[in-house]
């Protein structure tokens, strides 16, 4: 079952399957070791609709969660 | 020998710069942009060296400016040698970076920093197999402990002496075939630009746009390009940047898995602060703490620092003018000792410890958790997280402001955010607010004032963000692991920092300050305010006043003691109403920064960006106050 980062709960690990959006968006992620095929843990929510913090390949990244919704993931 | 420094940002590139360099620091421009870099000569290994700190980039890429220009550094071969700073407890990753710089084939040593940190998180690494599969030296430092530098430099001397160069991995067969067919067509256009030509190859191959626009008056050979990403597009089923990024990234992973063994990693005490920094609620109440702290302590050192400094300057030109009566060279001096004073007295005392305590939230990494926690408040005006430090700043003084602003990255962002950040009543204009306003009028209409503020400021976002729109979908930022400042590195920050202003904003500050006197000196008052009398009409305040604005661009709080002596009383109620003093304090917060901030300004954004945000602050400034005219007169029955 694929769904977008946002929505995934923390503490989950979970695979990047797809990554929408433009050029900018898909370099910028993969700039930061974001790229179709990686784990994820999602760590922490901020509250009030702000960023998720996401921990992969050793190194934390907030996402913001219009970015986290382009990044379609499944469970493991 | 001229050694270039090539990393990622947060890979401690900057503290081996400091610990390398000398005291002869310079900053520099890269030709025509704004994009800076720093450099020093050293005399090392009985070399003189010369270090170049490019700027921190994720990739080499056309991203931005600061890529585009560190990578053409790099492939100019102004440097012997170039040594790849990398973050080992981030390796994975960052060998991604390490394989662009490959492709450039540039004398190459890769710098294993952090490997403490890399020991913490559990991850192995052996560097001799690394070295033996990229082809160059790899040295394991730890730049913040000062270990394995002396190895560093060494290598890098005799690399740059050799020219090792290294190789790049070979892609899977059908992209280095892609690769092949490209690289047969832009041999010439690479050997016309200097740059190796599967290089080239692969940067076209990617669809990078510098190149592309370089080679656009060769219509022949993008088509030729354009054919073989379609090709390589049906046959991945990908879109082509994509392609060549996902192959570094597999290569990347296959050399990390043969290098590197991940075991525990060690839960340290940083961890458990991170819980805390970040938590849903502590991390709140943490910031505001910090926030708070952060200003108060600019602000309380400042108004110490500031008062007998200022109270000297004053005497000195009193005693000057006793001296020297009030000819023109009483005027031009007295311009000048107030210019320098303005530096030394009021700029300096806020600058310093403001610098200081930036530098200890970027090196930290704390700035990045404030974003974190920030983001979607910020959102709301149409900036995110990281705006939120020259906000608070600029209740101290704009020109830390606007220096904070650097932080952002895009430069829509620092725009916007400078933008509004000036418009935050700064410690000058609290002294007009609390000396007109609270004196005259009482604390609720002080008190007021500010809350006015805030409600414009947002307004002013919105609208902003309607005009020019966010770029970037989201936040996507890295947080960089808790870490404790380097002094060393915190000071050099704080120094260069300094100077840029000493250097900038001082001269202007002074040239100004000599003009405004020459201007009292010769009468030219008269003329300005029949100048401004149209904006005096229109706020309905009295023309004597217009000088006093233009005082006020020198040295915010100059307007409140030039009222005194425009209106010739230092009883501003015997001349001007409540609502007239009302309406000049917010026009007086919301217009045209003061000049060190203008200059400032021109620093980070340019004099063009600098001359809007002028028109702005007066457009809002203007709003501002006929909206409290407007609203005067609306509820002034209730008054009567």
């Amino acid at each position: 079952m694929a769904e977008t980062l946002d929505r995934v709960s923390v503490g989950k690990r979970v695979v990047v399957k797809e990554i929408e959006g433009g050029f900018g968006v898909r370099q910028h992620l993969s700039n930061l070791g974001i790229h179709i095929g990686d784990r994820v843990l999602v760590k922490k929510h901020a509250p009030l609709g702000g960023p998720l913090l996401i921990e992969v390949h050793g190194s934390e990244v907030a996402l913001g969660r219009g970015v986290a919704a382009r990044v379609r993931v499944e469970e493991e | 020998m001229r050694i270039a420094l090539a990393g990622q940002p947060n890979c401690g590139k900057s503290t081996l710069f400091n610990a390398l360099a000398g005291y002869r620091t310079v900053t520099a421009n890269f030709p025509g942009q704004t994009v800076r870099y720093n450099m020093s000569k050293v005399r090392l290994h009985g070399v003189t060296l010369e270090i170049v700190d490019l700027p921190g980039t994720y990739s080499l890429t056309s991203m931005d400016l600061a890529e585009v220009e560190a990578r053409n550094y790099i492939l100019s071969g102004s440097a012997d040698v170039v040594v790849n700073v990398v973050d080992a407890s981030l390796l994975s990753r960052s060998l991604e970076f390490t394989l662009q710089l490959l492709e450039m084939d540039r004398p190459l040593v890769v710098c294993l920093n952090m490997m403490d940190e890399a020991r913490r998180k559990g991850i192995e690494i052996d560097s001799n197999t690394l070295s033996r599969i990229l082809g160059v030296p790899v040295v394991e430092t730890i730049a913040s402990k000062g270990v394995g530098l002396e190895d560093l430099v060494a290598t890098a001397i005799e690399v740059g002496k050799r020219g090792i160069r290294g190789r790049s991995p070979e892609f899977h067969r059908d992209i280095e075939k892609a690769i092949g067919e490209v690289e047969a067509v832009a041999g010439a256009a690479a050997e016309d630009m200097g740059v190796p030509a599967r290089f080239l190859a692969i940067k076209l191959l990617e669809g990078d746009e510098y190149f592309l626009r370089e080679l656009g008056g060769q219509p022949s050979l993008i088509k030729e390009v354009r054919r073989v990403q379609a090709l390589l597009e049906r046959t991945h089923g990908r879109p082509h940047d994509v392609i060549i990024a996902s192959e570094r990234h597999a290569v990347a992973m296959n050399i990390f898995e043969r290098v590197a063994r991940v075991g525990e990693p060690v839960r340290t005490i940083q961890d458990r602060v991170d819980d805390f920094l970040m938590h849903r609620y502590w991390g709140y109440i943490f910031l505001i703490s910090i926030l708070v702290g952060f200003f108060y302590g600019v602000f309380i050192t400042g108004r110490n620092i500031e008062d007998p400094i200022v109270s000297a300057f004053e005497s000195l030109i009193g005693w000057m003018e006793g001296r020297m009566g009030e000819g023109l060279s009483f005027y031009l001096l007295k311009g000048l000792t107030e210019g320098l004073a303005g530096g030394i007295g009021i700029v300096m005392p806020y600058l310093i410890p403001f610098l200081v305590g930036m530098a200890l939230l970027e090196d930290t990494g704390y700035l990045s958790r404030m974003a974190f926690l920030m983001d979607a408040f910020m959102h709301r005006i149409g900036l995110h997280g990281k705006s939120v430090l020259p906000f608070v700043l600029g209740y101290g003084c704009s020109v830390p402001a606007v220096m904070a602003t650097r932080v952002l990255e895009t430069e829509r962002d620092r725009l916007v955010t400078a933008f509004l950040a000036v418009m935050v009543p700064c410690a000058a204009r609290t002294t007009v607010i609390y000396g007109l306003v609270a004196a005259y009028i009482g604390p609720i209409a002080a008190l007021s004032i500010y809350l006015f503020n805030i409600l414009i400021i947002a307004l002013a976002g919105r609208l902003t963000t309607h005009i020019i729109p966010e770029v970037t979908p989201g936040l996507i930022l890295e947080i960089p692991p808790f870490r404790l400042p380097v002094l060393k590195a915190v000071l050099t920050k704080t120094w260069f920092r300094l100077r840029e202003f000493v250097l900038v904003a001082w001269p202007i500050l002074i040239a100004g300050s000599i003009v405004l006197s020459i201007l009292e000196y010769t009468g030219g008052d008269v003329a300005v305010n029949r100048l401004l009398q149209p904006l005096t009409f229109l706020l309905g305040v009295p023309q004597a006043v217009g000088t006093t604005l233009i005082f006020g661009i020198l040295r915010k709080e100059l307007s409140m003691i030039m009222l005194f002596q425009a209106l010739g009383t230092m009883d501003v109620s015997s001349v001007m109403s409540a609502v007239q003093i009302m309406v000049f304090t917010v026009f007086v917060v919301f217009y045209i920064p003061c000049v060190a901030t203008l200059a400032a300004l021109s620093r980070e954004l340019g004099w063009r960006r600098t001359g809007l945000i002028c028109l702005a602050t007066v457009m809002t400034g203007l709003f501002a106050a006929l909206l409290v005219r407007g609203l005067f007169w609306l509820f002034s029955p209730l008054y009567r």
